[in-house]
């Protein structure tokens, strides 16, 4: 990897300082950064550690929601007992992803930060818009499994791979972060965009931004929820597609619901008409083919992709049969 | 070794260790290339097959993935700090006796992981065992033993 400075932050504000300038980068787990900085993908001139910042509670709010603080290691959150009692999906989807070693590393902040990305971004020799502005996207027609098939752009088709913002997504948290212009709050479904003309920017953050704590909302939907990840391999794999569930129910009738998929798109992706279709309705598959429809409108595949569409209404539709039976002990 | 180097305090085995590192210097390769720990390998070098998976402050972590200066202060173990002298660790003999290896490159890193595994109270049975090691592969192929290697030394931990 190139060679860079290295500082320990002490403080929020020392971090945010230091962190203003171009070419520095934030390092926590590092499981994602380092990985690309070995393959030339990332080149900073500075990395900031703010391991030492006291951002690693978890917190419950005064309102019923709780506050993770953005060191929490993946690990730490799913087991959390409030966390598997509250909010069993956030634990069921963090546990599907990655690995026993990844997750004690991986942090609640750098999860929401890893790269939106595919092998061709990772392979320096080939054509990426996100890693090299304007020199084309070779994923389009290459082997583009993996792949998005909603929210691309003609420059990027890459997705974001985790399985946690999926959860978050559903569950409607907010993202706390510190910057150089002070405090401010980001939904979590605004937090992550879309490619456009400007795939190289992932998130919503400025420059100088440091993500502090998630914050989870009361309502955790811990009676009926389901996170069903669909992948290559039994584990440890990324996600073809995914589904996030939760439901509230009075008997048959749904009175609320929230629907979030992975592996489909550069973001979590979430479609409140969704949402409101199964509002009101009795549950069963019909209803959750509606869902499916509205959660799927405008996918468009590639080559090696296509399936992944009829894959994800299935997907969709048993997530919430799951969700409907009760969340899994 | 420029000026570039920063001073790092780690414990390594159960010996305090001073050393000076540049920032870009892994934990992996601070092991092998500057402390004569070649126990731990280097297998993909992206986190991706857990043949360098050793123990810092108790928890099984991607050492490849890890820069060596931000672990100041910390405790890592590696697997020649298993053994107790000349008496292997239960989970060494249990691979051992379970003839859970072939070539044995990927065994440092089954065995590191499969320690914290036990003591994460996740070897509770064969789908949790499988599961919770997915994070160490074997293109030897191995697995079954491996699996029944973790239930032997389980019994033991």
């Amino acid at each position: 990897m190139k060679k860079f400075t290295y500082n320990r932050a002490e403080n929020v504000a020392e971090a945010v300082k230091y962190a203003s300038n171009s070419g520095v980068h934030f390092i926590a787990g590092g499981t994602n950064l380092i990985d690309l900085m070995k393959e030339q993908v990332e080149r900073p001139d500075r990395l900031i550690d703010i391991t030492r910042l006291p951002l690693r509670e978890v917190q419950e709010q005064a309102g019923g929601g709780l506050r993770i603080g953005a060191l929490v290691s993946n690990a730490a959150l799913a087991e959390h007992p409030l966390v598997r009692e509250r909010y069993p999906l956030l634990a069921q989807a963090i546990l599907a992803g990655a690995s026993p070693q990844l997750r004690n590393m991986a942090t609640t902040g750098g999860n929401l930060l890893q790269r939106t990305r595919c092998m061709y971004f990772y392979d320096t020799a080939t054509a990426c818009n996100k890693r090299n502005l304007n020199s084309g996207c070779a994923a389009r027609t290459g082997i583009n499994r993996q792949h998005a098939i909603l929210g691309h752009s003609p420059a990027c088709i890459a997705v974001h791979p985790s399985d946690m913002c999926v959860a978050l997504a559903a569950l409607e948290a907010t993202v706390l972060v510190e910057g150089p212009q002070g405090p401010r709050t980001i939904p979590l479904a605004d937090f992550h965009r879309l490619p456009g003309e400007s795939p190289e920017r992932d998130t919503a953050l400025q420059a100088g931004e440091l993500i502090t704590a998630v914050e989870l909302p009361p309502e955790g939907f811990p009676s009926h929820s389901h996170y069903l990840k669909i992948r290559d391999r039994a584990s440890y794999a990324f996600a073809l597609v995914s589904v996030a569930v939760g439901l509230k129910l009075e008997g048959e009738h749904i009175t609320e619901a929230r629907l979030a998929l992975g592996g489909v798109a550069p973001k979590p992706w979430r479609v409140s008409a969704a949402d409101e279709a199964l509002r009101g309705q009795l549950i069963g598959k019909r209803s959750f083919a509606q869902a499916a429809e509205q959660l799927l409108h405008g996918a468009e595949g590639f080559e090696h992709n296509r399936f992944k569409i009829e894959l994800a209404r299935r997907a969709i539709i048993r997530a919430c049969e799951e969700a409907a039976k009760g969340t899994a002990q | 070794m420029d000026d570039a180097s920063v001073p790092l305090r780690l414990n390594v085995n159960g010996s305090p260790c001073q050393i000076k590192v540049e920032p870009w210097t892994t934990l992996l390769d601070l092991l092998r290339e500057r402390l004569g720990l070649f126990g731990t390998k280097k297998g993909c070098d992206h986190g991706q097959c857990g043949a360098c998976t050793v123990l810092v402050d108790g928890k099984r972590v991607n050492s490849c993935l890890m820069l060596a200066i931000m672990q100041d202060g910390k405790e890592v173990t590696t697997i020649e700090g298993l053994a107790a002298g000349p008496e292997l660790h239960p989970m060494q003999q249990a691979f051992l006796d379970c003839d859970a290896l072939q070539c044995g490159y990927c065994t440092p890193g089954q065995i590191c992981s499969a320690v914290a595994l036990v003591a994460e109270g996740k070897a509770n049975d064969r789908a949790s065992i499988r599961e919770n090691m997915s994070g160490n592969l074997c293109r030897c192929g191995a697995y079954n033993n491996i699996v029944a290697a973790i239930e032997k030394a389980r019994e033991q931990l």
